[in-house]
């Protein structure tokens, strides 16, 4: 670059602004389109005759207003960061996975068969054993995908989808049968957790458990995997022109399976901390959809790891007001998804804006300067 | 239930044989309509959200005018404006249509959901069925052998459709734009407005498919009502190498594979439940990893389709 800077004609600013002004389009439409996407919901609302005004205020009440309410967000957003990392990592190759959910399911499955027998040891030697498990059938899970994505040229969406129904059937014929707790008679559950074993909340005030930490790591971690290192600069290439990488002998198929196990290693530690520091045991409350909202996020953070947090947070706090909406405004519980849907075409339509607007284009600001 | 006794386990494939029969009909439509899409160059996974507003439309209707066959009607419309919406932005130049089917899933099921609350309670008109089992006097066979009206319907859509795609001006159109986008051009095709029109007919069939769902079987409207369907048809395409009546045994495959759980649970056999649940999941698998090839072009694929380059 400093080879470029001393040839180009252009002063400084102009060369920084080359830096910037992608970056403000970066901000700039995704946010345009989520603002879109709320104005259609209003729209939506006003329709059926109820008061957008109400149903925000409602959110930012319920999800973003006080230190409870801060804290039901924040419990949602633990397994959503994980979840949304499922989709965000493989689809820096390209792909697109939105089978989070199997996996959610069985790393669950694993620590809620795992940590009962575990109770003999101290905890911090079985917890860290169930967290690599989880991990490791999570990343096996997901890993499969990539695996046949490669093999086989399986697509990747079908694919995933398949083995989360799959993952479930599988989660609930074993809590239904082998690692079944007698005692649990109206809900099946696995063995409960001794009470030294589940994991506690997070010294910050509010009753927040320690998932949310590994979450806000994972996303961090992936970021730099994906922006500061070789192979996360492989992985962008191959992501961007598969052939290109091929040509240029990078190991298209080793990077394809190594980022969907990461994914799926990602989302089976999501249900870890599910059992361990929600339930207390694998039952069927896993099932909760963090791996559908987990697409949604990972899509309006266009993949990038950090991005992921903030917008985690948000939608964890519409997902967290989901009760009090339906309470005080009289709309079903599926309002929220309605919601997420229209936003989540909102996102996907902006994608047809990048490069259209002078105001984003460098030349526009070179030549007024 | 004395007769369950009487023909033993002879019943288990005879109800897998009703089953097929009666589980396979939502597969064939949503199928014969991923067809149609997929051929003109376009895939669209939201067909699963649109099954599952048709599913709800279809039994709102029904409950408010009393006949299920314009509740069919009614979802078919609402198939077609899922179909139109997803065909529309489609044509936008970044637009990924994978994706946009994601969240359409999302949408259709979330706005199914929504609007369908009320109806959860009340009975709906069940679409008619026809009888092909009055020969015998054993209860399981006439049951089994009761199948629906649109089961029929489906079965000649499918030989029209593959008539159609080969002997009709209008089929080839939809080949051409599906297989190159610039060939279509070059001849004086609108390709956009060829795939928008196939995936609102492929919308169309994905909303009847629900409908079939909520006003015959299982035959009521509640927010567990497609168990995947929607989205198991788009693979059951791929496998039926995009031709019709290859979509229809497909279906009747999946459809048995559907049956196996319920059929042996009808005998008495309840253990490992979610196991046989999980059969269609997992014969759809094992047959996409069977059919598909490592190599980029797959035999007679569309060469526009975006899931097979």
């Amino acid at each position: 670059m400093s080879g470029m800077a001393a040839t180009d004609t252009l002063s400084k600013s102009a060369l920084s602004l080359k830096v910037i002004i992608p970056k403000l389009e970066a901000v700039a439409i995704p946010l345009f389109a989520v603002i879109f996407g709320f104005a259609v919901f209003s729209l939506f609302l006003i329709v059926i005759g109820k008061s957008p005004s109400d149903f925000f205020s409602l959110v930012y009440k319920a999800g973003f207003s006080t230190g409870f309410s801060w804290q039901n967000t924040l419990s949602r957003a633990a397994p959503l960061l994980l979840a949304a990392l499922c989709v965000a990592l493989p689809a820096k190759l390209g792909l697109v996975v939105i089978g989070g959910e199997g996996a959610i399911a069985l790393g669950g499955l694993t620590a809620g068969a795992l940590g009962p027998h575990l109770s003999s040891l101290p905890y911090p030697v079985s917890l860290p054993i169930l967290f690599i498990a989880s991990a490791m059938v999570g990343g096996a899970w997901i890993g499969t995908v990539g695996l046949l994505r490669i093999k086989r040229g399986v697509n990747e969406t079908i694919a995933s989808l398949l083995m989360a129904y799959i993952a479930i059937a599988l989660m609930n014929h074993f809590i239904e049968s082998v690692f079944r707790d007698p005692a649990s008679l109206n809900k099946p559950s696995t063995l409960p957790f001794a009470e030294a074993m589940r994991i506690g909340d997070m010294p910050i005030g509010i009753s927040v458990h320690w998932g949310l930490f590994a979450g806000i790591i994972a996303c961090i971690l992936s970021w730099i995997l994906i922006e500061k290192t070789t192979l996360g600069f492989a992985a962008r290439i191959a992501g961007s022109n598969i052939r290109a990488a091929q040509v240029q002998g990078l190991p298209v198929g080793k990077l394809v399976i190594g980022f969907t196990a990461l994914g799926g290693a990602f989302a089976g530690i999501a249900g870890f901390y599910e059992v361990a520091a929600v339930h207390g045991s694998a039952n069927a409350s896993l099932i909760a959809g963090y791996g559908y909202t987990g697409i949604l996020i990972a899509f309006l953070a266009r993949h990038n790891a950090l991005a992921i947090i903030p917008v985690t947070i948000l939608l964890a706090g519409f997902e967290a007001s989901s009760g009090l909406i339906q309470r005080r405004m009289d709309l079903p519980d599926a309002t929220i998804l309605v919601f997420e849907g229209m936003v989540f075409v909102a996102i996907l339509l902006s994608e047809t804006l990048y490069g259209r607007f002078k105001i984003f284009s460098t030349n526009y600001w070179s030549k007024i300067s | 239930m004395s007769d369950v006794a009487d023909i033993g386990l002879w019943g288990v494939p005879l109800a897998i044989i009703g089953g097929a029969i009666r589980v396979s009909t939502p597969f064939l439509f949503v199928s014969l309509g991923e067809c149609i899409t997929e051929r003109s160059g376009r895939i669209n996974l939201g067909l699963e959200g649109t099954l599952i507003f048709g599913a709800m439309s279809g039994y709102a209707v029904a409950v408010n005018t009393g006949s299920a066959w314009i509740g069919v009607l009614a979802a078919a419309l609402a198939g077609i404006c899922f179909g139109l919406f997803h065909g529309w932005v489609c044509k936008f130049k970044g637009v990924n249509d994978i994706a946009i089917g994601i969240a359409m899933m999302l949408l259709g099921t979330g706005l199914a959901y929504f609007f369908g609350k009320p109806y959860i309670q009340p009975v709906a008109p069940d679409l008619p069925s026809i009888s092909f089992g009055w020969w015998s006097d054993i209860e399981q066979v006439q049951a089994a052998l009761q199948v629906n009206a649109l089961f029929i319907i489906g079965l000649f859509l499918a030989l029209l459709l593959a008539w159609g795609f080969k002997s009709t001006k209008v089929g080839l159109t939809i080949r051409v734009v599906g297989d190159s986008t610039d060939a279509a051009r070059a001849i004086g095709l609108n390709p956009d407005r060829v795939r928008l029109l196939s995936t609102a007919a492929g919308g169309a069939l994905a909303g009847i498919a629900g409908a079939y769902l909520s006003l015959y079987y299982p035959g009521s409207w509640n927010e567990g009502i497609s168990s995947g369907q929607g989205l198991m048809a788009v693979a059951l395409v791929i496998f039926a190498r995009w031709k019709p009546m290859n979509c229809f045994w497909a279906s009747l495959l999946f459809g048995g594979a559907g049956a196996l759980g319920p059929a042996l649970q009808s005998v008495g056999i309840s253990q490992g439940y979610y196991l046989f649940f999980a059969a269609p999941y997992v014969l759809t698998l094992g047959l996409l990893i069977a059919t598909s090839s490592p190599n980029k072009a797959m035999e007679s694929a569309p060469g526009e389709l975006s899931i097979t380059k």
